[in-house]
């Protein structure tokens, strides 16, 4: 991109424009997750039921899981760090550590998911698998979009470019982090 | 000096470069071309959303007639047309073009910028904007029809096939719906940082035209509301497709969390969609009575009161959904408190007019319409927000009159006055004056002459979801059957009066007077500049600075009657 207008240069409200806007994407995705949660909870509080099929979850996986995503969010603090001082290249270096992350997160989703449907729990089984799958099926949509975002951001800070991003893919990367922390005792502790 | 800083930006940065010939309308990243872009595919949603309310209502004077250039309306193809009709108007209409095309041309304009801040997230959202209208249309052409649950899409209705689901078109309906409200989040997120950031040197938060602190206010209420709707479309998807158990009883699902994710952001969207027309009608109301807008920050106070109370009031659409009574009281207190600051702006435009010079102009015809019919709409869901009334009211024509008291003014009335105002500025001709008169009359006599009867039909019972009188004797008298006709022959009026409109519009776009910079001699930064506004809205060297608010008319300190912000004191 070579041309940019020059609105997108100025800075009436003192914050940069990059990190307003990922504030704002933050807000909406807030949204979306807090309805889903929010209808979760009360299903939950109503039926009793829930907490029979919530106990055939495996603990010890999310516990796993909780460990990687919040690991990965302190290598994309360090990121930014890095990218502060002006180190484009230790900067890409620590988020490919949290793509790797990411990475580890999904594929012990995966086994996790495997095991479950072998044991006859799947999506249709009963409206907590529901929930189940479609909210962490969600969350782990957003944890590839960031892997995804990720990439493209450590590509360019390892040439030294555009390292404010590592900052804006940092803030996202927190927020899925904290949907999971959310996701994890809703899903695996409250049995 | 920040216009210094401005050149230097522009210098490091290149030049913005104009494309031409069909990049332009594919790729433009342009915020005025995408503005149009939303604004005609708007409009030709219009033309089917309203083609759509003419085949039902023949069917409903004319029961089991063969309806001119439709033909025989079904039961199945009525509840497909309404189903549409709603979803069409309010999500393929009002909001593209109140938001999206008043926001997209209005806001860097009225801000005294260039472009919005994230061009090609705007070009984005437009493209994924028109990807949810093809999406639309193409439901009605697959197996098994169009979606035909209304545009609420009610479980079970919506979620089981044995109640008569069109398998595929459902699906596709909520697909559609979900890019369309994707495509409004990016598209407010860019509106929400342009106007924090990018305002011209000088522009403190109170300069701000109320226009656009409306879009900006009703982009936030959408950003917070539509999650749990995107939410809940996901879990409809899942169980129309899949086959999980969210809102099926059956299977342990509740069939109200529907509603409440649903309404959750339905009641806000009313805001949503209402603000935007508020700004507009407060801009041309001050320009034409030459007066400074009535307590700016008064009117500022109630957007933000009532972008509160709005996320408050959601269950009075379920009073008779089941819900606790007690709940019902709690939401019968929110709904009327909120028509405290909406009455409160209404008094503010009426206080803006009195002692101001008026000239009833076409947009200000539109403007004090809106007002008027506003009003009514306002004052009739008083009615429908206290349980017990409502329990009586609920589905008949009178909650369909009401709901159509508000939402004409707001997209039909508040986009003519929009586009009859701003249409100097968009295509850099004059509309006919005449001509835009008699539209005015013709449309404005027409709809209250729809809507009128139907609220009568409404407190004699008339109920909203019956297709065919004719099996009703019992409950129809012929009086209620005159009124139908009535309401029907009132439609094809309002739809025969559009031409009117287009004629203007396609004519004036060529053949009209030269209009100049400033037609109005109105204060706002957009007049400052050429019409049509070239690429980059003003030279790269003349960005506007901006020394005060946007309504100072009549100013004693002024030589003119009016006082552009960008004019050093």
């Amino acid at each position: 991109m070579s041309a940019r207008p020059i609105a997108t240069t100025r800075s009436a409200a003192g914050l940069p424009t990059g990190r307003l806007a990922v504030w704002w994407l933050v807000v909406s995705e807030i949204v979306i997750f807090g309805g889903l949660l929010a209808s979760y909870i009360m299903y939950r509080l109503a039926h009793d039921a829930f907490a029979v099929q919530a106990a055939h979850t495996n603990t010890w996986i999310g516990a796993f899981n909780t460990l990687v995503l919040l690991t990965s969010s302190l290598s994309a603090v360090m990121a930014h760090t890095a990218a502060e001082r002006g180190d484009g290249p230790k900067a890409a270096r620590l988020l490919w550590a949290t793509i790797v992350g990411a990475l580890t997160f999904l594929a012990v989703k995966a086994f996790e998911w495997t095991e479950e449907i072998q044991h006859g729990f799947t999506i249709t089984s009963s409206t907590f698998w529901s929930f189940y799958y479609c909210a962490a099926g969600l969350h782990a949509s957003h944890v590839i979009a960031g892997a995804i975002v990720m990439m493209f951001v450590a590509r360019d800070a390892a040439r030294n470019r555009e390292l404010h991003r590592v900052e804006l893919a940092g803030i996202y990367w927190h927020f899925v982090d904290i949907v999971w922390i959310f996701l994890f005792p809703l899903l695996y502790i409250a049995k | 000096m920040a216009h210094a800083a401005d050149v230097h930006a522009h210098a490091e940065h290149g030049h913005h470069e104009e494309t031409t010939g069909l990049r332009k309308y594919l790729f433009s990243t342009d915020h005025k071309v995408i503005a149009m872009q939303y604004m005609f595919t708007g409009m030709a949603m219009a033309l089917i959303g309203g083609f759509f309310a003419y085949a039902f209502r023949m069917q409903m004077a004319f029961p089991g007639m063969d309806v001119p250039f439709y033909g025989l309306v079904t039961p199945n193809k009525y509840n497909v047309l309404i189903t549409n009709h709603g979803a069409i108007m309010i999500f393929w209409v009002a909001m593209p073009v109140l938001i999206a095309a008043f926001g997209n041309f209005l806001i860097p304009l009225m801000l005294g910028a260039d472009d919005m801040v994230f061009p090609r997230l705007n070009r984005l959202s437009y493209q994924i904007f028109l990807l949810s209208a093809v999406i639309l249309l193409a439901s009605f052409f697959v197996q098994g029809g169009a979606f035909a649950g209304a545009w609420t899409m009610y479980p079970p209705l919506s979620a089981k096939a044995e109640y008569g689901l069109a398998p595929l078109g459902s699906s596709l309906f909520l697909v559609a719906v979900a890019f369309e409200f994707v495509a409004f989040l990016l598209g407010g997120i860019n509106f929400i940082t342009t106007t924090m950031n990018s305002r011209a040197p000088g522009m403190k938060m109170y300069d701000i035209p109320i226009v656009v602190w409306m879009i900006v206010v009703a982009s936030i209420l959408f950003m917070a509301s539509v999650g749990p709707l995107i939410a809940g479309a996901l879990m409809l998807f899942m169980d129309q497709q899949v086959g999980t158990a969210f809102f099926d009883p059956d299977k342990g699902g509740d069939p109200v969390l529907w509603q409440h994710l649903f309404w959750f952001f339905g009641h806000p969207e009313v805001y949503v969609v209402l603000l935007p027309a508020m700004g507009i009608v407060a801009d041309i109301m001050t320009v034409f009575s030459r007066k400074k807008l009535f307590a700016y920050k008064t009117v500022l106070y109630t957007v933000f009161a009532t972008g509160v109370l709005s996320f408050t009031v959601w269950a009075h659409h379920q009073f008779v959904a089941g819900i606790d009574p007690r709940m019902a009281n709690i939401f019968t207190v929110t709904t009327l408190l909120i028509s405290v600051p909406i009455a409160e702006m209404c008094f503010v435009y009426i206080a803006t007019l009195y002692g101001g010079s008026i000239t009833l102009t076409t947009p200000m015809l539109w403007a004090l319409s809106f007002l008027a019919t506003f009003l009514i709409g306002g004052v009739t869901g008083i009615f429908l927000g206290a349980s017990g009334s409502d329990i009586y009211m609920h589905d008949t024509y009178f909650v369909l009159a009401h709901f159509h008291y508000t939402f004409v003014p707001i997209a039909i009335i508040g986009t003519f006055a929009g586009v009859t105002f701003w249409f100097p500025k968009m295509f850099g001709r004059m509309l006919n004056e005449t001509l835009g008169k008699i539209h005015f009359w013709i449309t404005i006599i027409a709809f209250n002459c729809i809507f009128i009867p139907l609220f009568v039909l409404g407190t004699a019972g008339d109920h909203r979801r019956i297709y065919d009188y004719t099996n009703f004797p019992d409950s129809s008298l012929p009086w209620m059957q005159d009124m139908r006709v009535f309401a029907t022959y009132a439609l094809i009026v309002m739809l025969l009066a559009q031409p009117i409109f287009l004629f203007n519009f396609f004519w004036s776009l060529f053949r009209g007077p030269k209009a100049g910079r400033n037609p109005y001699r109105a204060n706002t930064l957009e007049w400052t500049t050429e019409s049509p506004p070239p690429h980059g809205n003003w030279p790269v060297d003349q960005l506007p600075t901006v020394y005060r608010g946007p309504y100072e008319y009549n100013h004693p300190d002024s030589k003119e009657d009016y006082w552009p912000q960008n004019q050093p004191a």
